[in-house]
């Protein structure tokens, strides 16, 4: 790889120092093609984008929503495989250091090879695994795998997730914990729900592990809430994916779009703009 | 979670963390009300009184005589709203309702699963919303109207395949947005623990009540039981009662579709690979990047790519051997037992009649004594049949 990657607390000192939070955004690999979809993480990262989520297409992901779905299937349509994500890795790793976070499902980290899996991963510059149907009870293969590569293995809490199981799960995250805002699954909602700032203050008081928000998190007043309510990072999915689908026949206008609507992402992280 | 649903190394809990604490609640309110006298007597009641168990062990005269082995028909079809899948809605529906839950969802593939949902919500008062995929829901009409008559909201899939699978995950989707009042009834043994276990405590009774009635009739066990497999409750439930018993063959049917060698097939033991598909490690129809594979099969309830984990157990431990039935053989099969016993049979259970056809024609198996599990009755699928065999209806 052409960069070194920065790690996870390096880019959360990074930006905690300037009084910001982090900026992640997320794009399925391919989607919709291999080339478009490379010049959009180009885009994310030329307009502000402190660290990457990068997922991996699945045929049926339950923890997605349709907005993800569909970029999953036009992804595997438009012929990304679990190689050619790894390609797609080593590409932005040949113009960026921030962060890079896959989030894949467990079924694609089996069929290569677990240990392969982060072999690969770690090879191509990955800095952190999130797979969505991986819970702690099923983890065991993983974290061998993880800790080996170096490559940190990411857990979700979400509303359900009580105290005593979010001691278990800060002790075995690396890198951020994956705070779940909504009670659902993936895509843009109209207003952020107070249970979930109540999530973040609850998760903060059980671990000094940064915390990024996603899931339901599609306007820059969302950023603003999470980042205020204690959340070191927000990431982006479902609203940037809405864009690519409704610019498909126009790849220019599509790339402007998602850079004017990431600078208000980003904008949206700088602590000392706002008011909670 | 008490206990980790493996079986063998199959099982297990794959899901979003959001579903763990549902599941969790799930598994403890399951073991409590297992072994609750009250929940049993209630469950028993309706058993007997709503579903009409227990079903008889039918002799088939005609069918043995043609074929040379003796052949015992253990009669699921006869159940309340035609198939084996009764058992077990009860058994959730009672659960959920001990658990104050206020709200089922269900998916449904051949639309079996879905009515003995939709039924058991308007027995115990609770509402009910089925997911299809919008192809089942074109093949099935008429179960869609069943279940709209008994009160449930049944919505189309689009995603996808538009079949079984896709109704899972959308029902899984569902599910994670609203566990706090709602209970998923899954329908056969897949999904994360404890649902394998669970479904097969309910389907168990077909096991139970067939070695007592067979031990009546003949005095002994049989030598093969046969069931057919798409996610795998009719088979487990039935297999339950034998598979202690080491001399007594289990067979389990697969929906073979145009054939194991075609990409057209639901035959995931048959066919598949090991993986991760809704909640557990098992078998799973896929390529090699382990993107999951559309199934197919002429029987709506067949054409899932993957199969209960329990079945991937017997399987590998080779306790039970598992053959697909042709699309072309299932037909026949439910022309046999149509035209020599005038019992129609789900196109799910033709399967197994047709694979006890070929079974009792080796000469190794002559004289033998068959049991095969009718899991479900034949009339939903008039339609489809009378559109193979060129018929106007």
């Amino acid at each position: 790889m052409s960069f070194k990657p920065e790690s996870y607390q390096e880019m959360f000192i990074r930006v905690k120092s300037k009084n910001e939070g982090g900026f992640i955004p997320f794009i399925v690999a391919g989607d919709p093609d291999f080339d478009t979809s490379l010049e959009i993480v180009r885009t994310f990262v030329e307009n502000g984008a402190d660290a990457l989520e990068i997922g991996f297409a699945f045929s049926d992901p339950v923890a997605d929503g349709p907005t993800v779905q569909e970029a999953d299937l036009r992804a595997l349509q438009a012929g990304m495989t679990t190689q050619k994500g790894f390609e797609f890795i080593r590409k932005i790793r040949e113009f960026t250091s921030i962060p890079i976070g896959l989030l894949v499902y467990y079924n694609l980290i089996y069929q290569m090879g677990v240990d392969q899996f982060y072999k690969t991963a770690y090879e191509s510059g990955v800095n952190a695994i999130l797979a969505a149907d991986l819970p702690l009870e099923e983890s065991k293969d993983a974290i061998t795998a993880s800790k080996k590569y170096g490559v940190q293995q990411v857990f979700m809490a979400a509303q359900t997730t009580s105290n005593e199981r979010l001691e278990k799960i800060s002790n075995l995250c690396e890198g951020f914990l994956y705070v779940v805002a909504v009670m659902g699954v993936t895509g843009a909602r109209g207003d952020l729900q107070t249970s979930t700032v109540d999530l973040i203050k609850r998760v903060r008081s059980h671990t000094d592990l940064p915390l990024s928000v996603g899931f339901g998190i599609s306007k820059p007043e969302h950023v603003t809430n999470v980042i205020s309510a204690g959340a070191d990072g927000a990431i982006v999915a479902s609203a940037i994916l809405d864009i690519i689908t409704e610019n498909l026949q126009d790849k220019e206008t599509m790339k402007r779009k998602i850079a004017e609507f990431c600078q208000k992402l980003k904008e949206a992280t700088k602590k000392n703009r706002l008011r909670f | 979670m008490i206990n980790n649903g493996k079986f063998g190394k199959y099982g297990g809990i794959f899901v979003p963390e959001l579903l763990i604490p549902a599941l969790e609640e799930l598994e403890k309110a399951f073991l409590k009300y297992k072994d609750d006298k009250e929940f049993n007597q209630e469950l028993d009641y309706y058993l007997k009184e709503f579903a009409g168990r227990p079903t008889a062990l039918y002799y088939a005269r005609n069918l043995s005589e043609k074929l040379g082995c003796k052949i015992y028909l253990k009669r699921e079809d006869m159940l309340h709203t035609g198939a084996h899948k009764i058992n077990n809605t009860i058994g959730q529906g009672l659960l959920a309702k001990y658990m104050g839950k206020t709200r089922l969802i269900a998916e449904t593939g051949a639309g079996q699963h879905g009515i003995a949902t939709a039924v058991v919500g308007s027995l115990l008062g609770i509402p009910v919303e089925v997911y299809m995929g919008s192809n089942d829901v074109e093949r099935q009409k008429l179960n869609v109207l069943r279940m709209e008559l008994s009160g449930a909201k049944v919505l189309p899939v689009d995603a996808g395949s538009r079949t079984l699978k896709d109704a899972i995950n959308d029902a899984f989707r569902d599910w994670t947005s609203s566990v706090e009042n709602t209970h998923y009834l899954i329908g056969t043994t897949m999904g994360p623990h404890p649902y394998p276990t669970m479904v097969k405590h309910f389907q168990s009774i077909i096991g139970r009540e067939t070695r007592a009635e067979i031990l009546e009739k003949e005095g002994e066990l049989p030598d093969a039981v046969i069931a057919c497999v798409g996610g795998g409750s009719n088979s487990i439930g039935i297999f339950s009662g034998f598979v202690n018993d080491e001399a007594v063959e289990l067979i389990g049917v697969e929906g073979g579709g145009d054939g194991i060698k075609t990409p057209r097939t639901g035959a995931t033991l048959c066919k598949g690979t090991e993986g991760i598909l809704h909640g557990s490690f098992s078998f799973v129809l896929q390529n090699n990047d382990g993107q999951i594979s559309e199934a197919h099969s002429v029987s709506a309830g067949l054409d899932y790519p993957g199969v209960g984990p329990e079945h991937a157990y017997l399987h590998s431990s080779g306790r039970a051997n598992y053959v697909a039935v042709t699309d072309k053989e299932a037909l026949r099969g439910f022309e046999l037992l149509s035209r020599y016993e005038g019992i129609i049979p789900a196109l799910e259970s033709s399967h197994a009649v047709a694979y006890a056809e070929k079974y009792a024609k080796m000469p190794e198996n002559k004289g033998k004594t068959i049991v095969v599990n009718l899991s479900g009755r034949g009339d939903k699928d008039m339609f489809l049949v009378a559109s193979e065999m060129g018929v106007e209806v």
